[in-house]
């Protein structure tokens, strides 16, 4: 009995989540129309609650597990499940007027959210190739649905098909690398993977197969070159509500996947896997920034710009060291950052109708709004990577843990083509403040949407100036969960 | 070889050209028979295997219900395979030689050398009144009880997000809200249409009065 308690108290954050997922669904039946705003309350006070028990039970450099060690609960988890929930909060408010204008402001909207949510972190504190393997389905699988929740839109159906087509390939890969590396080490625990490789396995190229069909299922998901052919569309053809999401939060779990399956489970094979990481982050750099330079909508060009961030993340994991999975970390949480409100500017923009999702829609934006031209300003400049904003020093940390590691010519390269990648930053910084808006309709939106969103820019700033405080809890966090 | 083997080399032979019958038959409701076929087979592997209870649930669910259902599906949709076939043969020059290299990669690591049957120690057999079902139930509510229940979260999603990309309002419904009726605008009711003057028939005066004078 108590071995059950104490699992389902480190499992505490994921059983409210869970438990507001279904109340909102049964909500939402009762609920007449003109009081649905009651299910986003109630969405918010569930990720509220979650977040004051994954603090509250928070113990410093602890690391337990539950489950037969299937989940465990230690300090990595815990910031990165903190950063989701906040950022799923902050992303349910930049897209309520978008969604209640569009017909989508349903109970299974949230709902979905949730339980996207919960796979998340799942994958987060998942210690089990079984267990993590799940919490992506879940994941996968909320997201196809919110896709093409505008049902009336063909490229959102569109976009949904290619994505459930692409991932559940994807999906087929991972499973087949794990089985693989079942095959071998007979068991699925990570831990206990990462004991049966330290001994010496003795089949090695089966396992440099497995290793190459895990690298092929994580490209996928990440959306690295090879295997990005998925994130422009569905980038493109998704509600861009479902792309802020999309975007930003779930990236915050495909980097802790990463960490659990590469650095957790499969560090000795390092060598094999930091090559492959290598050529998906020189190609993702390079593709991403290229193709972005020619791209005249928006949405896909941040799809390109995501795919050149991704290359830049991976510079942090190839370089196999503390010091790259914290500047990794730290890469991933500015990018989550930047992509909020890069998608949070667009949907400022969007009214009943209308989707301000080409970059002309940005015209004059100066004239229209100096401030938040000036909001956007700051997050393109962060996005490029300039000077004093979070971007640069992301970047920054990224490159010198890579150059540390002895990746000289790539780091060379990286920064030529953050470079070449400023000029379409930079032309959405013209296109704000040197040409004549196309329309002048006043932008309307919530105060609390455009305090946040204020908020947002100004923090990638003031992080950009002071990082210490950052880096530090994301050193905390790598440092003190693995043994 | 004893008779166990024999029953596997049977039950194999005609897997394989049941999986073989899945993907060449030109009729999709004979491709999804074979599949049957296929499904069933494999459970009688599974029950030389010893594996009773996943060979009963194989047979109940795929080929109980999942495959009727399929066949429903291609019964009533209008296929027309040689549309899907379309292009094959430009694809094959290509697609052949990529195949046959990825399968032989395939074959070079997990053939017998690391997969083999001496690699591998041979199951000891259970004792009689073994419960694979008991076991499997044990398994699934001690050890695995997250994965289990994380798969009926998935399922969970998966009815609520066929509902919500499906289920609409009734058309029919002739229920009408007041609150909607009183937001109501002009422009949602009136539609100003910008017409042309119509010029010819004062011409057309005109000229007859030029007429009269």
């Amino acid at each position: 009995m108590n071995a059950i308690q104490s699992d389902l108290y480190a499992a505490l954050p994921e059983i409210i989540i869970l438990c507001m997922a279904m109340f909102v669904l049964l909500l939402d039946l009762f609920l007449k129309s003109h009081n649905r705003s009651l299910i986003y309350i109630f969405t918010q006070l569930g990720l509220a609650a979650a977040a004051v028990v994954t603090a509250c039970t928070h113990n410093v450099s602890v690391v337990s597990y539950a489950f037969n060690g299937m989940f465990v609960d230690d300090p990595l988890s815990d910031v990165l499940k903190l950063m989701m929930y906040l950022t799923t909060s902050v992303m349910l408010v930049y897209t309520r007027q978008y969604v209640s204008l569009r017909d989508m402001f349903r109970g299974e909207y949230f709902a979905l959210t949730l339980f996207a949510l919960l796979g998340m972190m799942i994958m987060v504190s998942g210690q089990h190739f079984l267990t993590l393997y799940m919490g992506l389905e879940l994941l996968s699988l909320c997201l196809y649905a919110l896709v093409a929740m505008d049902r009336d839109n063909p490229r959102a159906t569109e976009a949904a098909m290619k994505y459930f087509v692409l991932g559940a390939l994807s999906s087929g890969m991972l499973l087949y690398g794990m089985s693989m590396l079942y095959g071998v080490t007979g068991t699925l625990d990570v831990a206990e993977v990462a004991n049966a490789l330290l001994q010496g396995a003795p089949d090695r190229s089966v396992l440099v197969l497995g290793v190459v069909f895990l690298i092929a299922g994580l490209g996928f998901k990440l959306g690295a070159v090879p295997f990005q052919m998925w994130v422009p569309d569905v980038y493109h053809g998704a509600p861009t509500a479902v792309t802020l999401f999309i975007g930003s939060v779930t990236k915050l779990a495909a980097f802790a996947f990463m960490i659990r399956l590469l650095i957790q489970g499969l560090y000795v094979l390092a060598i094999d896997w930091q090559g492959m990481l290598a050529i998906m982050a020189v190609l993702s750099i390079l593709i991403g920034n290229i193709t972005a330079i020619a791209q005249t909508n928006l949405k896909r060009m941040l799809a390109y710009s995501t795919i050149s961030h991704v290359g830049y993340l991976l510079y942090g994991f190839m370089s196999a060291g503390t010091n790259g999975y914290v500047s990794a970390m730290f890469y991933i949480m500015a990018y989550v950052l930047m992509t909020l409100g890069g998608f949070g500017i667009m949907l400022l923009l969007s009214r009943k109708g209308f989707e301000a999702d080409n970059l002309e829609d940005l015209k004059g934006l100066n004239q229209r709004s100096p401030w938040y031209a000036f909001l956007m300003l700051i997050i393109m400049f962060s996005m490029a990577g300039v000077p004093p904003t979070l971007g640069f020093y992301a970047k920054f940390a990224v490159l010198q843990a890579a150059l540390q590691a002895g990746f000289v010519g790539l780091v060379i390269f990286a920064v030529v083509m953050a470079a070449i990648g400023g000029f379409y930053y930079l032309r959405v910084v013209k296109l704000m403040y040197f040409d004549e808006p196309l329309d002048n309709t006043p932008i309307k939106a919530p105060i609390d949407m455009k305090v946040l969103l204020s908020l947002n820019a100004l923090l990638l700033l003031a992080l950009g100036m002071f990082p210490q405080r950052l880096m530090d809890i994301c050193a905390y966090a790598i440092t003190h969960s693995f043994q | 070889m004893n008779f166990n083997d024999y029953v596997f080399y049977v039950l194999a032979a005609i897997l394989l050209f049941a999986g073989l019958r899945v993907i060449t038959s030109r009729n999709p409701v004979h491709a999804a028979l074979h599949l049957v076929l296929a499904f069933f087979t494999a459970a009688g592997i599974w029950l030389l295997l010893e594996a009773e209870f996943l060979a009963i649930a194989l047979v109940l669910v795929y080929v109980g219900a999942v495959m009727v259902l399929f066949l429903f599906v291609v019964m009533m949709l209008d296929i027309n395979l040689d549309k899907l076939r379309e292009g094959f043969w430009e694809a094959l020059p290509i697609a052949l030689p990529v195949g046959i290299l990825m399968t032989l990669e395939m074959v070079m690591i997990l053939g017998s050398k690391h997969f083999g049957v001496d690699r591998v120690a041979a199951p000891t057999p259970h004792p009689a009144g073994y419960s694979n079902t008991a076991e499997l139930g044990r398994q699934l509510y001690t050890d695995y009880l997250l994965p289990f229940e994380l798969a009926s979260v998935v399922l969970l999603v998966a009815i609520v997000a066929a509902i919500a990309l499906t289920l609409r309002d009734r058309k029919d419904s002739k229920f009408i809200d007041p609150a909607e009726q009183v937001k109501v605008k002009r422009a949602d009711r009136i539609r100003m249409v910008s017409m042309p003057a119509d010029v010819e028939i004062p011409a057309a005066a005109e000229t007859e009065g030029k007429d009269k004078a």
